[in-house]
């Protein structure tokens, strides 16, 4: 079942009765999500991704713009006729039911042809327990539960109405680190197996970026990028997606371009074809400098952080406008620690410049 | 320094101290327990009085010095007591307009309460707020108005005066209100979902999670209908409609005014024992309350 989003907007209404301005928390969403595809919902918070998915599950009515499941459009459709399963951030399950009750409860409320005997629902709730391998706890209640387990007990409750479209809202905030891992490899192992659309919302971009198909980064209601996960890091279209992606975040320094040549400072670092002359602000990716004894860029050296395979070199420059430049390297290279200043190649393919009114990417070739 | 330090930390005489701590939790478990008792024995003092008059004969009860333990147990008071007051119909009167009046009341306090909580009208605010106010007029002006009200009605000397003008009350819709309130906004979230409807959701959500709340209420109303005294004196004491505390009012007093009391007593006692059971079956829900912990966060 693809999920179409066409000019989805969603107004609301002035809390303060004073100035009477309207929060505009999706502004002009157009997407389609293919059928069968993860789909990562990203960006800070008050960015419009919860908005858009309780609109796509119709717990919130869109200000305009459609939506539709495959061809019907399901705009004014009702939530509980959508045929959708949500996952809440905090699981929302029924603390005086045992998890079979649970599960079981969405089927118990379908009515005429869909109704099912005692037998079928049973089947049905331990085919989803399974499926979430929690079959062992069907007895129990949720406070007996640990975070992760009641997680599986809601995505089988979301799951167990066999959904035309799977939503979690961000699922996986509150487990604590391993069980995070642990669950979005799961998360990704149910959505393989069953094939149903998901999409899911999140700040954290290393946990969109690791199960997703396709991510939208959005921000204060305005779809920034939408794409595969690796296409969209690799290729940022602007400075706050170039930002927002990747950990450690991308270095961003102040420069200029002038005479087809790139300028930090008063260093040249990359001499390109076909871009005006201007200021710009530059973005590299911490992967995207090695230290060199003839490199183009000079930066004070201020320490290095070993993290086993990898080693993080934590430089200062003046034009930078993070604290510090950081840059990984291979742990085999080892960095005179005692030097002042250290040297930097830079690799132009995670070497990004952008436009410093618009923040739109400056694409470039290199001479 | 270092030695002093270390000397000030050996030189701590720990059985001492430890004697002291012991000496010291001996004591203050003792002030506590001590404190209890005595409040037990103001408690219980008057249903132990009840009790032992109640097995007196009369004149033993009339003694200048009263005796703490009766010489002869007249358990024929509890028979002549059941009988002399018809304690039979009054207790089924008693019953009947407590039961109609606790079940109705649920009915109206469980729906309005969802309505305040959950769904959302027009003027909802106000409107609560309004019978919020209701609540710092004193009751004994109700009687008043409710008494010209139930007359007008033509009520006089029914069950229907006694039940109908009581079953809406702003304090337990007021109450179960703040409790359904807590339940997170995310249970309806999902109930709506999986295609709920807002009466199933209330049913099998909201009333399961409100049960404490709801058995205090119907705790309290039932004790309510049962100790009412001034407003069926007024609007029903007829033999077909008494209820118990008007019936237990006169009933012992013989023709030349005096009162058989160890025989009152006995009924008293026989009244109070419904009351005292439910309490005795359902503290365990009127303190506890029921764990929310299927919500993380």
């Amino acid at each position: 079942m693809k999920v179409v989003l066409q000019n989805l907007t969603k107004i609301f209404p002035s809390r303060d009765k004073k100035s009477g301005q309207e929060v505009i928390a999706v502004n002009d969403f157009n997407f389609e999500i293919p059928d069968g595809k993860l789909v990562g919902l990203l960006g800070p918070s008050g960015c419009g991704k919860s908005t858009t998915l309780y609109m796509i599950c119709g717990l919130q009515k869109p200000s305009g713009g459609k939506i539709f499941f495959g061809e019907d459009d399901v705009t004014e459709l009702s939530t509980e006729n959508r045929g959708i399963g949500l996952v809440f951030q905090n699981y929302a399950l029924y603390p005086h039911m045992t998890v079979k009750q649970n599960i079981m409860f969405p089927l118990q409320n379908l009515k005429g042809k869909d109704k099912l005997t005692k037998e079928e629902m049973f089947d049905r709730t331990l085919n989803a327990a399974k499926l979430v391998q929690i079959d062992e706890l069907l007895d129990r209640k949720p406070s007996e539960l640990s975070g992760g387990q009641q997680q599986r007990v809601a995505i089988a409750r979301a799951l167990v109405k066999m959904p035309r479209v799977l939503l979690l809202d961000e699922p996986l905030s509150n487990l604590d680190a391993r069980l995070r891992l642990q669950t979005r490899e799961e998360i990704r192992r149910i959505q393989r197996e069953t094939g149903i659309t998901t999409v899911f919302v999140t700040h954290d971009q290393e946990e969109a970026m690791s199960i997703s198909d396709i991510i939208v980064v959005m921000k204060l209601g305005v779809v920034q990028q939408i794409g595969a996960p690796q296409s969209v890091y690799d290729d940022p279209k602007n400075l706050f997606v170039a930002k927002f992606l990747g950990t450690p975040p991308i270095n961003v320094l102040e420069g200029k371009v002038s005479g087809g040549k790139i300028y930090i400072g008063d260093e040249a670092v990359l001499e390109v074809t076909n871009v005006d002359d201007q200021d710009i602000y530059i973005g590299i990716r911490p992967e995207g400098i090695e230290p060199n004894e003839n490199g183009v860029l000079t930066c004070n050296l201020s320490s290095v952080e070993v993290m086993g395979r990898d080693s993080s070199v934590i430089s200062t420059h003046p034009a930078s406008l993070n604290p510090i430049v950081r840059a990984i390297i291979n742990s085999d290279i080892r960095i005179d620690t005692s030097a002042q200043t250290i040297k930097y190649n830079i690799k132009p393919h995670k070497f990004f410049i952008f436009n410093k009114e618009t923040e739109e990417r400056i694409y470039y070739e290199v001479k | 320094m270092a030695k002093n330090v270390q000397d000030v930390m050996q030189s701590r005489d720990i059985k001492k101290i430890s004697a002291v701590q012991t000496a010291s939790r001996f004591l203050s478990k003792f002030a506590t327990y001590a404190f209890l008792l005595i409040m037990a024995l103001i408690v219980l003092f008057p249903f132990y009085w009840m009790i032992i008059s109640s097995l007196k004969t009369l004149a033993e009860y009339r003694q200048a010095v009263p005796t703490f333990w009766p010489r002869q147990l007249m358990f024929s008071n509890y028979a002549e007591a059941f009988t002399t007051a018809h304690l039979g119909d009054l207790f089924l009167n008693t019953l009947y307009v407590g039961l109609i009046s606790t079940v109705l009341s649920l009915v109206i306090t469980v729906l309005s309460a969802f309505a305040f909580a959950r769904l959302e009208f027009k003027g909802k605010e106000a409107l609560f707020g309004a019978l919020l106010a209701t609540m710092m007029i004193p009751g004994e002006l109700f009687t008043i108005t409710n008494y010209i009200t139930v007359n007008q009605l033509g009520w006089m000397h029914t069950f229907t005066a006694l039940i109908v003008p009581f079953l809406v009350s702003v304090f337990y819709i007021y109450l179960l209100r703040q409790n359904f309130m807590q339940i997170p906004n995310e249970l309806y979230l999902a109930a709506k979902v999986d295609g709920t409807s807002d009466i199933k959701y209330l049913w099998k959500v909201m009333i399961p999670l409100a049960l404490p709340t709801l058995i205090s209420i119907t705790i309290l109303k039932m004790m309510g209908a049962w100790n009412s005294y001034i407003w069926p004196k007024l609007v029903a004491n007829d033999a077909a409609h008494q209820m118990i505390t008007n019936g237990l009012r006169n009933a012992f007093t013989d023709t030349t005014g005096q009162a058989n009391y160890p025989v009152q007593m006995a009924a008293v006692a026989i009244v109070s024992a419904p009351l005292f059971l439910v309490f005795l079956c359902l503290r365990k829900y009127i303190m506890s309350g029921v764990s929310r912990s299927g919500i993380k966060g």
